[in-house]
């Protein structure tokens, strides 16, 4: 897309720059300063002495931190699965009965928990739990985060299907295809890049919560947010940045991801 | 139904509305045609007449509002499309883009059962009919419009279906590659010997390829009848304008013998045409008269029944010229440029006109 020469465009005025530079600063800095002091030789988190992987070794092979990042990984392959099926079923439920009464509502419900507040979620998951008297526990924070990963594995699954029309699913009937048979051979596979990209959405925001798990887990059930959250209320050592450090480069790992799948949306969908 | 049960295809009364209320539209009103088994068959007519929605009716995508549907004698209107031995190559082939040539050609063959070996060599022979061997591997993305045009009418081919449904297969392909499929197409028609319903808007398409035509306009059938009939013997003034060019002269009935009746029409014009419909002597018809039919003759200015050429256009084969035979009567004629150079008259001209006994066709409105 060319530029037109003429008409405001803030980009020209000078100083622009400089403030996008800032605002990188600002946005980046930090994440930088975790990572670097990640790799620091000093028993104190904030003193630099030097390059070392010494608290990588260190923090692996702490029981607790150990137990911490399994019970988180178990919270998230399950939350992530049970919610990306549920969201795959409902988003096709929406894109294939057409359009019905209350069909925008229904959207609006499905994505409404995107925008409620997570403490309000989190108090309202932790009393319904109380009055249904569900044990707080792994299991509890399973299930609650299932609820709120829903929405985030639903909208890429939604998008995809959008851009998928149905005369392939008709040309598949047409060539003797069951309904069962289109789904399992056309439907399927074209809605995978969707799937795999609400999936991995879904695990990062399981990996990453910390309000929700907090209200919900019961004694026993800490995950790495938890765990971090605890370390730091005696002070930031560099276990806490090496923990932090790690997680950030699994979510880096999955945006990307998540970024070329739903990239290539365009060039996959026929017409 | 004894009829019906001969017939490859037999849609009887039937009608589509979609929608209701007020927003309701009849895309088919009352529709009945008999399609022979063997029979190259075309839908032909402009955008919006129904052409699809009978051809999606027929493949099981959409149910009729009324009538009945027979194949080969058997009531379908209520199976689902995987219980149909219908295929179709649909307008923008709708190819699985995930699956390869092979995959694709060989999907309808894997829902069917049949086993891998079968499978194979029936890909194998399909590619070779629309000789496409050497894309086997290919997937649809990395193919041109016109390959993967062939790969569609492989796949729908493939299952040897009793009845192949095609819409507007063509339309997608340039000139040149369009005149080259539709000899092809003829060719697999009568090779394989499965009865073809094609959609075109392109009337030359349909004249070129079909056993039989059935011109339609605003979901009703206009007239059906071989490419002969429809162009030489049009029923009514759309099928008439709808395909080719064509005068249209308001006459009177001069004279009724048998079932010939002689009009005549303004600037001395005296025509003999089959009777169409009931009229009298003395009452107004409309004639069509096909610009080439009318063959021109250099004429001296006072000579009786001559006109006046008003404009000529030269089409590089031909040269059309509007004729006034009247201050408002005028008529197109079509003539060859046989000789070398511009056509044989200018603007100005005297000529005279003649024409064949029964070039002229009575239309029923
Ligand atoms: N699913 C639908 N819902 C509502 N109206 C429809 C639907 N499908 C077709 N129609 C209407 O029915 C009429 C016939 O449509 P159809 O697609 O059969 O036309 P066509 O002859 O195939 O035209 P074209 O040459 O443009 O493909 C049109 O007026 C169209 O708007
Ligand atoms: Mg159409």
């Amino acid at each position: 897309m060319k530029r037109q020469r003429k008409g405001f465009v803030l980009g020209h005025y000078p100083g622009m720059n400089l403030w996008t530079a800032l605002f990188f600063v600002y946005l980046y800095a930090p994440m930088l300063v975790l990572v670097v002091y990640a790799f620091n030789d000093s028993d104190r988190a904030q003193i630099w002495r030097g390059f070392s992987t010494r608290w990588f070794y260190k923090a692996f092979a702490n029981d607790s931190i150990q137990d911490a990042a399994i019970n988180s990984l178990i919270i998230a392959v399950c939350a992530t699965v049970v919610a990306t099926t549920l969201a795959t079923l409902a988003a096709l439920a929406m894109a294939r009965t057409g359009e019905f009464k209350g069909r925008s509502a229904t959207l609006g419900l499905i994505s409404l928990p995107l925008v409620v507040p997570e403490i309000a979620t989190a108090v309202a998951t932790l009393s319904f739990f109380a009055v249904i008297g569900f044990q707080l526990g792994l299991l509890s924070i399973i299930v609650a985060h299932t609820v709120f990963c829903i929405p985030f594995a639903f909208l890429p699954i939604r998008a995809r299907l959008e851009g998928m029309n149905d005369t392939l699913e008709q040309a598949a009937g047409d060539l003797y295809a069951n309904e069962w048979q289109t789904f399992r051979h056309i439907t399927l596979p074209l809605l995978m890049p969707g799937i795999v990209a609400g999936a991995m959405l879904s695990f990062i925001i399981s990996i990453d919560d910390f309000i929700i798990t907090l209200m919900v887990s019961g004694a026993g059930a800490t995950t790495l947010p938890l765990y971090i959250y605890g370390m730091i209320r005696q002070g930031i050592t560099p276990e806490v940045n090496v923990i932090s450090t790690v997680m950030l480069g699994i979510s880096i790992v999955f945006i990307s991801a998540y970024w070329f799948m739903t990239k290539g949306d365009d060039h996959t969908t026929t017409h | 139904m004894a009829e019906a049960r001969s017939n490859a295809l037999s849609v009887c009364n039937v009608v589509k509305v979609f929608g209701s209320g007020p927003g309701a539209v009849t895309a088919l009103n009352d529709v009945s045609v008999n399609i022979e088994a063997n029979e190259f068959f075309t839908l032909l007519g402009p955008s919006g007449c129904g052409k699809t929605t009978l051809l999606r009716l027929t493949a099981g995508f959409e149910q009729p509002t009324g009538g009945e549907i027979f194949l080969f004698g058997e009531e379908i209107e209520n199976l689902p499309p995987h219980h149909r031995p219908v295929n179709t190559v649909f307008q923008h082939y709708a190819l699985f883009p995930h699956m390869t040539v092979t995959e694709n050609i060989g999907f309808g063959l894997k829902m069917l059962k049949w086993n891998a070996s079968d499978i194979q060599a029936r890909v194998s022979e399909t590619l070779a009919l629309v000789k496409m061997e050497a894309f086997a591997t290919r997937k649809p993305a990395q193919m041109s419009g016109g390959q993967q045009q062939r790969i569609a009418l492989a796949r729908a081919l493939a299952p040897r279906p009793k009845v192949l449904l095609l819409d507007e297969p063509l339309s997608a392909l340039d000139l040149k590659l369009r005149q080259a499929m539709r000899q092809e197409l003829k060719t697999l028609q009568r090779e394989t010997g499965i009865t073809f319903i094609f959609v075109t808007h392109d009337q030359e398409e349909a004249l070129t390829m079909s056993d039989r035509i059935a011109v339609m306009s605003e979901g009703q059938i206009q007239q059906i009848g071989a490419p002969l009939d429809i162009y030489e013997r049009p029923l009514n003034r759309f099928v008439a304008d709808f395909i080719g060019d064509t005068n249209f002269i308001t006459a009177r009935i001069a004279a009724i013998s048998g079932s010939k009746a002689t009009c005549t029409a303004g600037g001395g014009l005296s025509f003999s045409t089959p009777m169409v419909g009931e009229h009298s002597k003395g009452d107004t018809v409309t004639l069509a008269l096909r610009p080439e039919k009318i063959k021109l003759k250099a004429a001296t200015a006072r000579a009786k029944g001559s006109a006046t050429i008003a404009n000529a256009t030269y089409l590089g084969t031909d040269t059309t010229y509007e004729i006034a035979l009247t201050r408002d009567v005028m008529v197109t004629a079509r003539d060859q440029n046989i000789a070398a150079g511009m056509g044989r008259f200018n603007a100005g001209d005297r000529v005279s006109l003649e024409f064949a006994a029964g070039s002229a066709r009575m239309l029923t409105d």
